[in-house]
């Protein structure tokens, strides 16, 4: 006895799991979709280096809430010897005022769901949805 | 010897990605070439390996029963142990597949003075065996986050459950310190248990190994300084699943190692153990029901084969018969 | 017992550290005790068998023919082609190790290659050299070995170290089933005339006269005619044993042990009082006068054409239906092979109980009923009449025989049996009975003297818990239904736990069985009853359910 038809609905199915997200991608046609980020009050400089930030500021972040909350210390001296204050809602959202078109954007592209806002209030711009 | 071919093969695999996408800079090789070949040899060798299973028949019907048979209608029969429907296969395999059934029948035999055999419930290999499977999937749905776009709300809602206690920035995902401990305890098992010492071939270790170092170099990326840029990443893993393939800029050579691993990985699972996963849906000592005397099971090449006929028995012996009164087809 | 045997306290110390050596150069030492004998020519002739020469595995030379690797990887290749199972275990396994201690001779031998998992790398290697890929590009590296002289050496001591028992399947997680694999290299060996005596004279035997001893249809019917008088002067009551009666309603057909060897004999004087008593219309056949087939440790081939006289037999005879005795790969070979085989048994009908009205349904199409669901349904129904204080002198455990366990599911039915026949009943360790028996360690083919040492060492775990129940409950009666059982298991027990004597199923109903007419005052072995005899007696009413 060969069983065919159950062997080939087994290959079927497997072919179906494992090609999930390419039949995703094509149905959505969003695979060449890249997130562009925009700042609504633009300074010259954040406070660390572009790169730095793109990979480092959720531990930034949380090294600020530590530093702020347990020692009560506030200052922050960045490499260029400048100081800020370590406030999310003071410092950064000053100039990364709109959420929605920038924490939002990378955000919700890899799935990531920061608990700032868990503390934090939101900013009140959150109006229109994302993207 | 095993233990080292193995260990030296993924150290290659690694010194290769390392200068092929870091010193050499062949981002499209490792970055689009060599994912979709690997892709392509998955799919079509496990297809293969499979159709290659199912072109040998299975002649007869021999499931090895491991509970009560179904006979007369007052004695309880065992349908998962030894099922004689499809409804009962089904869920022998189900409970083979998804629990490992039989591994958590698992015991270990220890011979003490007198002689004394004693038998005792083993159930470590079961657990680490769960753990590094179940870990395995869940790791692998959380990286669709990665795969497709938009991101699907049931991976959203993974990532909260795989990292329920909250430790750490990122949060450490249950899956992933269990996976490792998993794969340790399978490897450390391989190593220190004389009897699997004496076994283990380099295919063996060879997995073990690949599948820590992926796990190690996507640890690096997540927990440590080595922080991967998520974006370009995306951006290159959706532009190959949806034919689109681009190389953005601001890919490390660590990701290029992990993906580099990963591509391994699948292109190996056709020639290997590791198509374990496809055959234990085709393993006949457990998908078939115990019920070959109420049905008939049809062997496709029954054999012709030569009897020895009750005539040409009473030729031999008929005058011993006749002798012992014994009735005769012919006198 | 021979005397070159070590005592039981020295064979028991058992080394289960592997060598250092890595396993894959083989060098076979062909030591008296561990392994058997080479077929006698004529018999392997007498079954058309290949390759047939005089020879022994001690020789060194073992005269194949020159070609014998070419015509081993055509064999590999065609059972490849035709068995699934040969395929998916040659290639699925990933050496978990969960085999590893589960396997009777690996517990009593320590030896390494006793392990499920690497007895099937002996052949597994070979396979990956010659049929995989990686093997053929890498070879050693992919855990690929070369067919040598010492490898076919190998496997021909190593495939005839496994009883076929099924046990590691139970354990396997993929249930990678050792029996299917030691089958096959049975079979490729085979291909080039490398088969043992123990195997191959009982095949023929079977094939010429009908049964393993190679008795003729005179001396079946010297035997028969003999318990039928034996059963008289035990019980006063004088039976019926028809010998190819046609019109028959049931065939029955039992392993040939039964009317030849002891303790055997009391199962069959079990068989024959319940069948007078129940008033059964049944005929014996000399043609088919084998339950067994040795055919199974052979070779597909032989199996079927050993197989084949039993519908055959029903056929000609113009039975109703086929009964079966008690018997442990026999019903492998009934419940799985036959109906595949020979099937179908379209020109009998449905298993119908004549006593009961009982239909076994589980048996529609094979149309095949073991001996034990027949007398259960039997006893369930108060057809028969039962004392079971007349089993009061033993002290019974149940030994499930690991092809109706493994390969059949028949696990309660003697359980519900011995229950109503027998007062005194105690199970040994769990790990040691039902689906995780244990082997008598001379299954397959290896039941001979010849390998006393390995069958003492693959004995050892089940006689181990006989030992364990026999210290615990004292029992003395380690019950059975398989003749190879029943053959084996005394002398092993004799070596390990002296004092526990070996029976059937059917030894215990013949005893308790309150036969119309009856004057008895002993068991079927002369042994007197405890007590006065109470023929008389209304028997334990069946009230028992499982």
């Amino acid at each position: 006895m060969y069983d065919a038809g159950k062997v080939i609905t087994g290959i079927i199915i497997f072919l179906v799991l494992v090609t999930f997200p390419i039949w995703f991608n094509i149905a959505s046609g969003e695979a060449a979709y890249t997130p562009d980020p925009t700042i609504a009050t633009p300074a010259e400089q954040c406070v660390e280096s572009l790169e730095y930030m793109k990979r480092n500021h959720m531990d930034m972040l949380d090294e600020w809430r530590d530093i702020v909350v347990r020692d009560a210390q506030r200052t922050f001296v960045a490499p260029d010897g400048k100081t800020y204050e370590m406030s999310l809602s003071n410092t950064c959202m000053k100039c990364h005022s709109n959420k929605t078109e920038f924490c939002d954007k990378c955000h919700s592209y890899v799935a990531v769901d920061p608990y700032c806002w868990e503390c934090h209030i939101e900013p009140e711009e959150v109006t229109d949805g994302n993207r | 010897m095993g233990l080292i071919i193995a260990l030296l093969a993924v150290a290659l695999l690694i010194l290769i990605a390392t200068i092929g996408a870091g010193t050499l800079g062949l981002h499209y090789l490792f970055g689009i070439v060599i994912p979709y070949a690997s892709l392509a040899v998955f799919l079509i060798g496990v297809v293969y390996r499979v159709i290659i299973w199912a072109k040998s028949p299975v002649p007869f019907r021999i499931p090895t029963t491991c509970g009560q048979q179904k006979s007369l209608p007052w004695i309880k029969s065992s349908k998962l142990e030894a099922p004689n429907s499809t409804l009962g296969v089904i869920g022998r395999m189900a409970l083979e597949v998804l629990f490992f059934r039989t591994l958590f029948r698992n015991t270990k035999t220890l011979l003490a003075k007198g002689p004394k055999l004693g038998y005792s419930s083993e159930k470590f290999l079961w657990l680490a065996a769960m753990a590094f499977h179940w870990c395995l999937l869940v790791i692998l749905l959380r990286h669709l986050r990665f795969f497709v776009e938009p991101v699907p709300s049931f991976v959203g809602l993974l990532q909260p459950l795989d990292g329920f206690f909250q430790v750490g920035l990122p949060i450490i995902y249950i899956s992933n310190v269990l996976i490792a401990l998993g794969l340790l305890f399978l490897l450390f098992r391989r190593l220190f248990d004389p009897k699997l010492r004496y076994i283990s071939l380099a295919a063996d270790y060879f997995p073990l190994f690949l599948i820590l170092s992926i796990g190690t170099t996507g640890a690096l990326m997540r927990y440590t300084s080595i922080k991967a840029n998520l974006i370009p990443i995306k951006q290159l893993v959706t532009g190959l699943f949806g034919f689109q393939p681009v190389i953005p800029a601001g890919l490390d050579v660590m990701f290029f190692i992990h993906l580099f691993l990963v591509c391994a990985l699948i292109a190996y699972i056709p020639f290997s153990k590791l198509m374990h996963m496809g055959g234990i849906f085709m393993s006949p000592t457990r998908n078939l029901a115990n019920n070959s005397r109420i049905k008939r099971h049809i062997n496709p090449w029954n054999p012709d084969v030569k009897l020895h006929t009750y005539e040409e028995y009473e030729d031999e012996f008929r005058e011993v018969m006749k002798a012992a009164k014994m009735p005769l087809e012919k006198e | 017992m021979a005397d070159n045997i070590k005592k039981p306290e020295e064979l028991a110390q058992i080394d289960f550290r592997p060598p250092r050596k890595l396993w894959t150069n083989p060098s076979i030492e062909f030591r008296k005790g561990t392994f058997n004998y080479a077929a006698v020519p004529e018999k392997a002739e007498y079954l058309g068998l290949p390759h047939v020469r005089k020879w022994q595995p001690m020789d060194d030379d073992w005269q194949i023919p020159d070609n014998w690797q070419e015509i081993i990887f055509e064999g590999m290749r065609e059972r490849l082609d035709k068995y699934r199972s040969f395929r998916i275990f040659m290639d699925i396994c990933v050496r978990c190790g969960a085999c590893a201690d589960k396997c009777h001779f690996f517990i009593g031998s320590g030896d390494p290659k006793n392990m499920p998992v690497l007895r099937a790398e002996l052949l597994r290697s070979i396979y990956r050299k010659n049929f995989t890929l990686a093997g053929k590009i890498m070879g050693k590296i992919a855990g690929g070995r070369e067919l040598t002289i010492d490898v076919l050496k190998e496997w021909f001591f190593y495939f005839f170290q496994c009883t076929e028992c099924r046990r590691c399947s139970v354990f396997c997680p993929y249930g990678i089933d050792t029996a299917e694999i030691t089958m096959m290299a049975r079979e490729l060996l085979n291909l080039i005339g490398l088969n043992i005596d123990w195997i191959v004279t009982p095949a023929a035997n079977c094939f010429r006269t009908g049964n393993h001893l190679g008795i003729q249809p005179h001396g079946f019917k010297d035997s028969i005619d003999f318990a039928v008088d034996e059963l008289e002067e035990l019980t006063g009551v004088k039976v019926e044993a028809p010998i190819n009666k046609k019109g028959a309603e049931i065939l029955f057909v039992a392993p040939s042990a039964d009317y030849f060897a002891t303790p055997h004999y009391y199962t069959l004087l079990g068989y024959l009082a319940l069948f007078h008593e129940i008033g059964l219309d049944y005929t014996w056949s000399s043609y088919a006068s084998e339950g067994g087939n040795f055919g199974l440790f052979h070779s597909t081939d032989v199996m079927k054409r050993l197989n084949a006289k039993i519908y055959m037999e029903a056929k000609r005879l113009g039975v109703k239906w086929v009964l079966g005795g008690e018997c442990g790969h026999m019903w492998r070979v009934l419940h799985q092979y036959m109906d595949t085989m020979n099937g179908p048994a379209d020109f009998l009908e449905e298993p119908v109980s004549p006593i009961t009205g009982t239909k076994f349904e589980n048996t529609r199409s094979t149309k095949m009923v073991h001996i034990i669901e027949f007398v259960s349904d039997l006893i369930k129904n108060n057809k028969l009449k039962l004392d079971p204080s007349r089993n009061d002198h033993w002290n019974v455990t149940f030994h499930d025989s690991c092809n109706p366990a493994r390969a059949m599911g028949l696990i309660e039915e003697p359980r519900y049996v011995i229950r109503n026949v027998c007062n005194n009943f105690h199970e040994m360790p769990e790990n040691t009975i039902k689906e995780q028996t244990f082997c008598c360690g001379s299954g397959a083919g290896l039941g001979t003297d010849e390998n006393l040492e390995m069958r003492l060492r693959g004995g050892f775990p089940k006689a181990n818990a006989v030992k364990h129940v026999h210290e615990k409950h004292g029992v003395n009666i380690l019950l059975c239904i398989c003749a190879i059982d029943k053959a084996t298991l005394p002398p092993l027990l004799e070596y390990w736990v002296p004092g526990v004597e070996v029976g059937g199923i059917h030894e215990m109903i013949g005893n308790a069985l309150i036969m119309k007419g009856e004057k008895r005052t002993t068991d079927l072995r002369g042994t007197p009853f405890l007590g006065t005899a109470k023929g008389d007696d209304e028997g334990k009413e069946s009230a028992e359910d499982v």
